[in-house]
């Protein structure tokens, strides 16, 4: 039971580091508030989702800045819809770095779009890691037959 | 018979010395110059007016020219030479002729019949090595004189006698023979000693030499001015002392007397006379002739150039009496030489600098290229470096045992090394190649400060104290490029940190007067730039100035030797050689430090004393917006705090951080840093989120709140506090509404039918959230994904409620939102069909039903960028709008109003 306590605590914690860190945001705690009995794997299923469609996302974005020609339109499109999904996970920082992105677009500044591209990859493997490193613990406590504590 | 003879020989004679003497006319002299169409020379002499007058004689000068000095001289001696040779000629040609006669007469004197004589004279002739007068060649007109006799045949008739030799009748015969023939010759000796006398009285009769002579000249003189009259040319004599005595010039511009008597300097003033007369001069003292080109600048010609000939004229005795100059006008030939040799002078350095511009511009490309391929390949090496460098972090998470763990770490270090060093690369070479743009936000140099000190102190491994003070004149908020100022500083620091063993690193912001007051500051940061950042800026655009802020990062470090400060900030040089191997770090740091600093319009400095410690200094230009637009909501924290923090004794922001307590000993200095970071916190959310959401208050306050907790101990009162300020502010994204009212409703219209709501959103993790808060809220929804499927979904079916996502492929939530308002306005599907959108003819309303249609709500559903704004989309006839991401009270909310009233 302790190391059930512990896990919570740990969880609790990390949670907390991540909102103060600005990988999360309370649109994240949201998700969170919509998982219930009925839906027991909501928000991982969404955040799979998440990585699923971000991957593809980025992929996308990669290329399109690599055209000859880029077509800023649809990279703005790409960024917005990144930028979209991340607010719905609430992956701030990741939708930060997805507004400077749309900015350069606006402004065609490959350089910029470049640049954001490798913070908002780099920004999106971080998060990942840390969500997934999130759920490994949220696994630890529901093996260890602890419930998830919500953390506001 | 041998009268006869003779008589023949003494006119053939006279006819050959007078025709040789004078020729015809002038045209037998004009073949001899070599004229062409001989016909009409005649015609030509006619035509042309000789005009003396621009020739200048002093007559009396000339004549004694010609009699003293050793040309005029020999030019006449050669004359009265020739005429005096003619007359000569003749005479001896008369005597020798008498010679053979009395010669002939002793011999028939002397009968000595067998002896036959021949004369030849021998005439030594053009022995004269003197000057020849330019009549002699050219002018040819004197006709040959005859160099010998012809062949003076003295008819050696043999004597026929019949008589029988040594008879005496034959020798009677002979001796009245003899008698008869010396008869004959004193006869002829009596008649050619007549004619001798008849032609020493024509001679006497005939014209005098000078008369001849003269003549001679005239022609010459004409000949002279048939060649010169047009010719550009001046002639002229000059004594001694240089004085003109003779002069001829085609163009006079003085009059004689102007110049006769009189040298160069005291005729002409200006540029070149005394070069001119200097030459003269220098001829005359060596004796030899000489030309040049000498340029006259005078009132009376302007400039003009002459090449001058000069030469010496001596004397018979060989002394030198003057000099005979010429000139020519060249001024149009000097000028044309001159713009040719202009010409080409610009044409080789044209040539010259374009080589070099080629060289430059060759170099310059080859460099570009360079630089170009370095940050190529920097970008594309840091690519897959980062996936690694990540992979490597993901892989860290998982279990791993212990050594694995350190193989590792090391891993990761060198990883985050290679991509720190690729970064570096990249940074310069961007700086390097006006690639890199500075962006502008406002930013607040405080939290900046914290911030980097923060982070610093987290990787802190050693027993150092960091601080920061900011001074009370920074401004709170200012503009400019926050991450390249928050990159010089961790530089600046992290170098601080490496170099320091003990004691402390201190950053220090202070505001200092402009450096440089004179010349106006370059504002790198463009206002297209500023623009971008959304209202806030715009609205206090108008009210900027600029404010230097002057920042010290001080250790008490190694120092620096004396010796290595120039090469400080020179690329990949470290203090020493050994640094590197001890410290290490590319030796990039300092040098894109400088560079950004540079770039922002500021200057790097350092100060250093080894063992003590260095400071860096770096001075920027800060634009400083006035209008504080988060005023109103830090007033509210401005009393609390200062009630709480009186023991605060400066009041200037000062952090501290010390070793292995991250974060847990910050403190806050003042109640004035305390508002800092109040105010800060509000609009550090806002960030990078329109004004829409500052206003949406409480999960943002929640959220600055909870990331102050473990830093502030202060914290947790501001929190409840700020919940309680904003938890009555409503969201801006419905209309103030009677809760209670609506709720009543919402369950009222829960248990009559469900009401039909569809949701346009292109996206699938915003689909499953809302899907999910929808079924939360207890309701179904319909899903599309784009514009057009909206169109054709609300064709199909009747919807209560629509949740529009602005931006989609394929067609837009405005434009989808347009067409269906177009429907229920007029009832038909016709701007659908002319905007492309496929219905289905069968199952259409419009065809069923004719007129307006019930209005459908369409809530939008915006991320607040700029191109969503909320007036478009009110524009567009939408009802209202919930921003994004989709909130469940939101959501609720906005169902419950527009469900609601149903």
């Amino acid at each position: 039971m302790s190391s059930v306590l512990q896990l919570q605590r740990q969880f609790i914690d990390y949670t907390t580091s991540l909102h103060n860190e600005g990988y999360l945001d309370n649109q994240f705690t949201e998700l969170q508030k919509l998982q219930d009995e009925s839906n027991p794997d909501f928000v991982t299923e969404v955040v799979s989702m998440y990585f699923e469609d971000s991957d593809k996302l980025l992929n996308n974005l990669t290329t399109a800045l690599q055209q000859r020609n880029v077509d800023y339109k649809q990279v703005d499109a790409h960024a917005h819809q990144f930028k979209g999904s991340s607010s719905s996970i609430g992956a701030k920082r990741v939708t930060n770095v997805c507004a400077h992105f749309k900015g350069f677009c606006e402004a065609k500044n490959l350089d910029g779009c470049l640049r954001c591209l490798q913070q908002v990859k780099q920004e999106y493997i971080f998060f990942r890691n840390k969500l997934e490193a999130l759920f490994r613990l949220e696994q630890q406590i529901l093996q260890a037959g602890g419930s998830v504590p919500m953390v506001e | 018979m041998v009268h006869e003879m003779e008589d023949e020989h003494v006119s053939d004679m006279e006819v050959e010395v007078l025709s040789s003497m004078w020729p015809e006319d002038i045209d037998e002299a004009g073949k001899k110059f070599n004229v062409e169409k001989p016909g009409v020379h005649d015609n030509m002499l006619d035509d042309l007016a000789f005009v003396e007058e621009p020739s200048i004689v002093d007559f009396k000068r000339l004549v004694e020219l010609t009699s003293y000095s050793e040309k005029g001289s020999s030019q006449l001696a050669y004359l009265v030479k020739n005429w005096e040779y003619k007359q000569e000629n003749a005479i001896r040609l008369l005597r020798e002729e008498l010679d053979n006669l009395s010669k002939q007469q002793c011999q028939v004197e002397l009968k000595k019949l067998e002896i036959y004589e021949q004369h030849r004279f021998e005439e030594n002739h053009g022995g004269d090595k003197r000057p020849i007068s330019v009549l002699h060649e050219a002018y040819e007109i004197f006709q040959n004189v005859p160099r010998k006799r012809n062949d003076v045949v003295v008819e050696n008739k043999q004597l026929e006698i019949d008589a029988e030799y040594d008879t005496v009748a034959y020798w009677k015969q002979q001796a009245v023979q003899m008698g008869k023939l010396l008869e004959e010759s004193v006869r002829r000796e009596q008649t050619l000693l007549e004619k001798l006398e008849e032609s020493i009285e024509n001679l006497e009769k005939q014209s005098s030499p000078v008369e001849e002579l003269s003549q001679i000249l005239k022609r010459a003189d004409n000949f002279l001015h048939f060649v010169l009259q047009n010719a550009p040319v001046v002639i002229g004599h000059q004594d001694k002392e240089l004085r003109y005595r003779f002069i001829y010039n085609h163009f006079p511009s003085l009059r004689e007397e102007d110049i006769i008597g009189k040298t160069d300097v005291e005729i002409f003033k200006g540029g070149g006379v005394k070069e001119s007369q200097d030459f003269k001069r220098e001829v005359l003292e060596r004796g030899l002739p000489a030309k040049r080109e000498i340029t006259f600048e005078t009132e009376l010609f302007g400039a003009k150039t002459f090449l001058i000939y000069v030469e010496p004229v001596f004397s018979k005795d060989g002394e030198k009496i003057g000099v005979n100059y010429m000139g020519m006008e060249l001024t149009d030939q000097v000028k044309k030489r001159e713009k040719m040799a202009k010409l080409r002078e610009e044409i080789a350095v044209q040539k010259a600098k374009e080589t070099e511009l080629n060289k430059t511009i060759h170099i310059t490309e080859e460099t570009m290229r360079a630089k170009q391929m370095l940050a190529t390949m920097s970008h594309e090496i840091r690519s897959p470096l980062s996936g690694v460098v990540s992979m490597a972090e993901i892989l860290s998470t998982t279990k791993l045992d212990k050594d694995q763990k350190q193989l590792l770490s090391v891993m990761l270090s060198s990883g985050d090394l290679v991509l720190q060093l690729i970064n570096d690369i990249l940074d310069l070479s961007k700086v390097e190649s006006g690639v890199m743009r500075l962006e502008a936000t406002k930013f607040r140099p405080r939290e900046v400060i914290k911030h980097v000190l923060q982070s610093a102190a987290a990787s802190l491994k050693k027993m150092l104290i960091l601080e920061g003070h900011v001074a009370d004149d920074v401004p709170l908020e200012v503009i400019g490029d926050v991450l390249r100022i928050r990159q010089i500083l961790t530089n600046l620091i992290s170098n601080a940190i490496k170099f320091t063993h003990q004691g402390k690193v201190q950053i220090k912001l202070y505001v200092i007067a402009n450096p440089y007051p004179e010349c106006q500051l370059e504002h790198k940061i463009n206002e297209d730039d500023l623009a971008k950042n959304g209202h806030e800026d715009n609205e206090s655009h108008s009210h900027e100035s600029v404010v230097w802020i002057r920042c010290d990062v001080k250790d008490t470090g190694i120092g620096i030797p004396e010796t290595a400060l120039p090469n400080l900030f020179k690329k990949y040089m470290q203090a020493a050689v050994d640094t590197a191997r001890k410290y290490g770090g590319t030796g990039l740091g300092l040098a894109i430090c400088k560079q950004l600093v540079e770039l922002m319009g500021g200057k790097l400095t350092v100060s250093s004393k080894v063992d003590c410690g260095s400071t860096f200094t770096f001075i920027l230009p800060h634009k400083v917006s006035h209008a504080c637009d988060s005023s109103d909501d830090t007033d509210e924290y401005v009393d609390l705090a200062d009630n709480e923090s009186t023991d605060d004794d400066i009041s200037c922001g000062f952090f501290q951080f010390q070793p292995h307590s991250l974060g847990s000993v910050f403190t806050n200095g003042s109640g004035n840093a305390h508002k800092v970071n109040k105010t800060k916190d509000i609009s550090l959310i806002d960030d990078d989120l329109s004004c829409f959401d500052t206003s949406s208050g409480p999960e943002s306050s929640s959220k600055c709140n909870s990331e102050n907790e473990n830093t502030n101990c202060k914290s947790e009162t501001h929190k409840v506090n700020t919940k309680e300020s904003h938890d009555d502010l409503p969201m801006v994204s419905c209309s103030p509404s009677d809760e209670h009212s609506s709720r009543n409703i919402l369950e009222v219209s829960k248990s009559e039918t469900k009401p039909k709501i569809l949701l346009v959103e292109d996206h699938v993790v915003n689909i499953m959230v809302a899907r999910r808060m929808m079924r939360q809220l207890n309701q179904d929804m319909d899903v599309v994904n784009n514009g057009a499927e909206a169109v054709q979904a609300v064709h199909r079916c009747n919807y209560d409620l629509i949740l529009m996502d602005v931006c989609m492929p394929v067609m837009d939530g405005l434009e989808a939102t347009r067409l269906i308002r177009s429907f229920e306005k007029a009832g038909n599907w016709d701007e659908a069909r002319k905007a492309g959108v496929e219905l289905e003819d069968s199952h259409s309303y419009d065809q069923i039903v004719k007129g307006p249609r019930k209005r459908i709500p369409i809530i939008a559903m915006t991320a607040n960028a700029m191109s969503e704004s909320a007036e478009e989309c009110f524009a567009n006839c939408m009802d209202s709008f919930v921003t994004k991401p989709v909130t469940l009270q939101g959501l609720k909310q906005c169902l419950e109003q527009y469900l609601g009233v149903i």
